[in-house]
């Protein structure tokens, strides 16, 4: 599962929606600019949270097209499992 | 709390005015414009009113400012709209002075305009003449030689042929000479000819064309008849000479004539432009001084006069942290009159219900316009615009989500927001250009989210990017990929097709946004985000109405009215967001059964089972329940949501009636027992199967998504994919077009359609879904008396 991903983006989030309104600039302004950075903190970060969540653990797996799945293999690193020979 | 959180504190206050001062005083309060006044006569007409007379002057003067402009324009002159450095109001003298100089300068143009028309009229009928003697020339020479032949066969016959000459409208022409030929019997003869260039009407402006034609009859009575004719076609008859020299000489004279007359008309109108000129240049100022001071003359007749008659009294809704501003106000007003006796204002308190005033800045300003559109906060209630500046823009973008489509909307909206002086400037009239420049931070921020949905859904003008690597490979030899019947392959996760230990880092993997079967992957994806965003805003929506009940001391709601809507709401469906990431979290391809994809249970089939208390299917090897335990404590979450129900119901009344009746609660005041019960028997029922059904409508978040990527598909797909896989030379020159279809189509269905579309169910979604928990929304708005909106407002 690899928990990397999942502490980097809530730190970022975090920092968003908990460290800079404590630091916000005090003015008239400061509740509304506290107020967009938490609400913007947590919808972002819940957002990411389920597209994760959702492809952690995949159920079903993508059906994809011959041509696809040649390209995905050339393109994307990994090569074809070698054929066996055949023994006869 | 800071600002927009709730509306602000209003006192209503008494203002002692000094008669001779109100003018100065009403005038600075316009400038500053935080006082609403109250009409303190209203049973007085608007002719009963003690400033009727002033505001007559003021029409007046409105009505000769309003003239000058209008000549102004005629000639052609423009009349700019004043923004900035708006010009004060002028004190009473000077007012009289102003007056003084509209009236002359009215009489002025007037008496000008009128001997201009004047000389226009008698340049026509110089010009009309000089037509019909140079034109009947030809006429006379014919008939001459045709009575020379004639005499010469009927020597009996002595009777001069007589004629008039004139000129009428082309059109009527034909008429004309039917009539004639009817009324004479045969008897009249009608020679007409064309003049070329057309004659200009000085009061209307229209051009019209005109002939000349002389008309040949004999005796006395048909000349009568001839000129009845030309008279009713209002053809306009000129005295023209016989003979040859008699034309002549009148027509050098005619022509001497039209020199002269046109050496005055000149004259004539440069005078007239020298005077439009030098008004020209005070008329923009003038127009805001003469409607600001009708502005003042109409608040002062708000006011009472004090019953010694020594002062007026106004009273008006003030903003509790402005008092100090109107205090100066006052002061000022005294002081620019010099006035000895100090005009000051008096706090009252009062158990009316103050208007709603909420301070905004520009950017703030347009979500609170959204709010405010479908019904004004009470006073002092919680004021949604906060959290809308985010969650608006947020669920917008999860319904427009597309990379490519939010970076257009984020540029637009850009645009607007850095070129915002200049375009504020233009005031234009277009009402869509400014319902979207009103828009413009609202339209930033759904591009910037939209940006951010639009990676997460790697989504870009429908296609993918391969930015962190996929997760998914291919388990596959190569004769199995190559021998398949079907053309297709599915990659079993159980397999060896996942990379070990690792999902795609930030959105969705591109593998799945290539497949054939992506959607069955984004259905089950995009609803339960919708259900998860769905639960999440309503339940931050009912926590709101414990603000309010803290607020206006309804503490006792808290237990009997918050703590029953909570709880059902959260037991039953923030229950089954639980079980939705409880499914994603534990059940995984390579665990075995009972937590393999096999076994993998439908949240909504449980949650209905729950709800009816029944049992689940499942297939062998697998469990009933998703985790121990799990039907006791579905079971008492469904009882204590169910018993929520009669604690809604039967909590505040009962309270009600144990507390001594109606007293001391703010609106339920006057309410017999009765429609207490009735009302909270209402409540009940509408806010358990709100519940189902706003849970449901949030489902549009997914519905909306999956239509945006569906057209972006299509047209992609079906237009520039066409101009992408053409093949020679020949298929770059049809690509150019094609890209300009499909650029023109993405901006006019995707971007502009696709986006009002989402937009209106956003709105939707925060005016039902999201402010029926908690916001009641009658209250009325703060409208003070302010120059700047009523110079506005005028505008349009």
């Amino acid at each position: 599962m690899g928990a990397l991903p999942f502490i980097i983006f809530t730190a970022i989030f975090g920092v968003i929606g908990i460290v800079l309104p404590i630091v916000a600039p005090k003015g008239p302004n400061r509740g509304i600019v506290q107020c967009v950075l938490i609400l913007t903190g947590a919808t972002c970060w819940l957002f990411w949270l389920c597209c994760y969540m959702a492809q952690m653990n995949p159920l079903i797996g993508p059906k994809l097209h011959q041509n696809t799945i040649l390209i995905m293999a050339r393109e994307w690193g990994n090569q074809l499992p070698v054929n066996p020979e055949p023994h006869h | 709390m800071g600002a927009l959180f709730r509306s602000e504190e209003m006192s209503l206050c008494q203002l002692f005015i000094q008669p001779e001062a109100a003018y100065t005083t009403v005038a600075e309060l316009g400038e500053i414009g935080i006082a609403q006044f109250r009409d303190l006569n209203p049973e007085l007409s608007a002719f009963q009113r003690k400033f009727t007379a002033e505001v007559r002057r003021c029409d007046e003067m409105e009505r000769k400012v309003n003239y000058i402009k209008k000549e102004l324009i005629k000639d052609g002159m423009e009349v700019k709209d004043l923004f900035y450095n708006l010009p004060p109001v002028p004190n009473p003298r000077e007012f009289i002075d102003l007056e003084a100089l509209f009236e002359k300068t009215e009489n002025e143009i007037l008496e000008l305009s009128e001997n201009f028309n004047q000389l226009l009229q008698n340049f026509q009928e110089l010009t009309e003449l000089r037509y019909v003697l140079e034109r009947t020339q030809s006429f006379f020479s014919e008939h001459v030689s045709n009575y020379e032949g004639s005499k010469a066969e009927e020597a009996g016959e002595t009777q001069q042929l007589g004629f008039v000459a004139g000129v009428i409208e082309r059109e009527k022409v034909l008429g004309f000479e039917r009539i004639l030929w009817r009324i004479s019997r045969g008897n009249v003869f009608l020679r007409h000819a064309d003049i070329e260039t057309p004659f200009t009407d000085p009061k209307t402006g229209r051009e019209h064309h005109k002939n000349v034609f002389v008309a040949f009859f004999q005796g006395d009575q048909l000349k009568t008849r001839v000129k009845k004719v030309c008279a009713g076609y209002h053809a306009s008859l000129y005295p023209c000479p016989n003979n040859y020299e008699e034309r002549d000489d009148m027509l050098k004279g005619v022509m001497t004539r039209l020199q002269d007359l046109t050496m005055v008309i000149n004259q004539t109108k440069d005078q007239r432009q020298r005077v439009l000129v030098s008004v020209s240049k005070d008329l923009p100022k003038w127009i805001i001084i003469v409607k600001k001071i009708k502005a003042i003359y109409h608040t002062m007749n708000l006011f009472n006069i004090d019953v010694s008659g020594k002062c007026l009294i106004g009273e008006c809704w003030i903003p509790t942290n402005d008092l100090h501003l109107v205090q100066s106000a006052l002061t000022n007003g005294s002081n620019v009159v010099g006035s000895t006796v100090p005009s000051f204002m008096n706090v009252i308190a009062t158990n009316e219900n103050p208007p709603t005033f909420n301070r905004t800045n520009r950017f703030t300003q347009g979500f609170q316009n959204l709010i405010d559109a479908f019904g004004v906060a009470n006073y002092r209630e919680a004021n949604p615009a906060l959290y809308t500046i985010i969650t608006f823009p947020f669920l917008f973008a999860i319904m427009f989500g597309d990379l490519g489509h939010g970076i257009i909307m984020f540029l637009f909206g850009l645009w607007m927001v850095t070129s915002e002086k200049k375009l504020l400037m233009q005031k234009s009239k277009n009402e869509i250009w400014n319902i979207f420049f009103g828009g413009r931070y609202i339209i930033l921020l759904m591009g910037f989210f939209s940006m951010y949905t639009g990676l997460i859904y790697n989504d870009c003008f429908s296609k993918t990017m391969n930015i962190f690597g996929s997760s998914w490979k291919i388990a596959y030899n190569e004769s199995t990929i190559m021998n398949n019947t079907e053309g297709q392959l599915q990659l079993n996760p159980s397999d060896d097709s996942l990379v070990e230990g690792r999902t795609y880092p930030f959105g969705l993997d591109p593998a799945w946004m290539l497949a054939t079967n992506k959607i069955i992957f984004l259905n089950s994806f995009k609803m339960k985000v919708s259900i998860i965003f769905g639960v999440v805003h309503m339940i931050f929506g009912v926590i709101m109405s414990v603000v309010n009940y803290n607020h206006f001391r309804r503490r006792s709601s808290i237990i009997l009215e918050f703590l029953p809507q909570i709880l059902f709401l959260v037991l039953l469906f923030a229950y089954m967001v639980f079980m939705m990431f409880w499914k994603w979290f534990r059940f995984s391809p390579k665990s075995q059964p009972p937590y393999s994809p096999g076994c993998a249970p439908s949240v909504l089939i449980y949650f209905i089972n729950m709800m009816l208390f029944g049992e689940n299917k499942y297939p062998d090897g697998c469990e009933e329940y998703m985790f121990p335990y799990q039907q006791e404590v579905q079971l008492y979450f469904v009882i204590i949501a169910l018993l929520c129900i009669p604690w809604m119901l039967l909590g505040k009344p009962l309270f009600i009636m144990c507390t001594g009746g109606n007293k001391g609660h703010g609106d339920h005041g006057d309410e017999p027992m009765s429609e207490i019960w009735i009302h909270q028997a209402i409540h009940t029922i509408e806010y358990v199967l709100n519940t189902i059904s706003h849970t449901a409508s949030y489902l549009r978040l997914w519905a909306l998504s999956l239509a945006h990527a569906q057209l972006s598909e299509v047209l992609w797909g079906m237009v520039l994919n066409i101009g992408l896989t053409q093949s020679l030379y020949v298929g770059g020159a049809i690509l150019f077009p094609i890209f300009g279809a499909w650029a023109v189509l993405t901006l006019a269905i995707l971007v502009m359609m696709e986006g009002l579309s989402a937009f209106l169910h956003t709105l939707r979604l925060h005016w039902v879904e999201f402010m029926s928990k908690f916001y009641t929304g009658t209250g009325y708005i703060f409208a003070p008396f302010h120059f700047k909106t009523i110079l506005n407002e005028e505008e349009d």
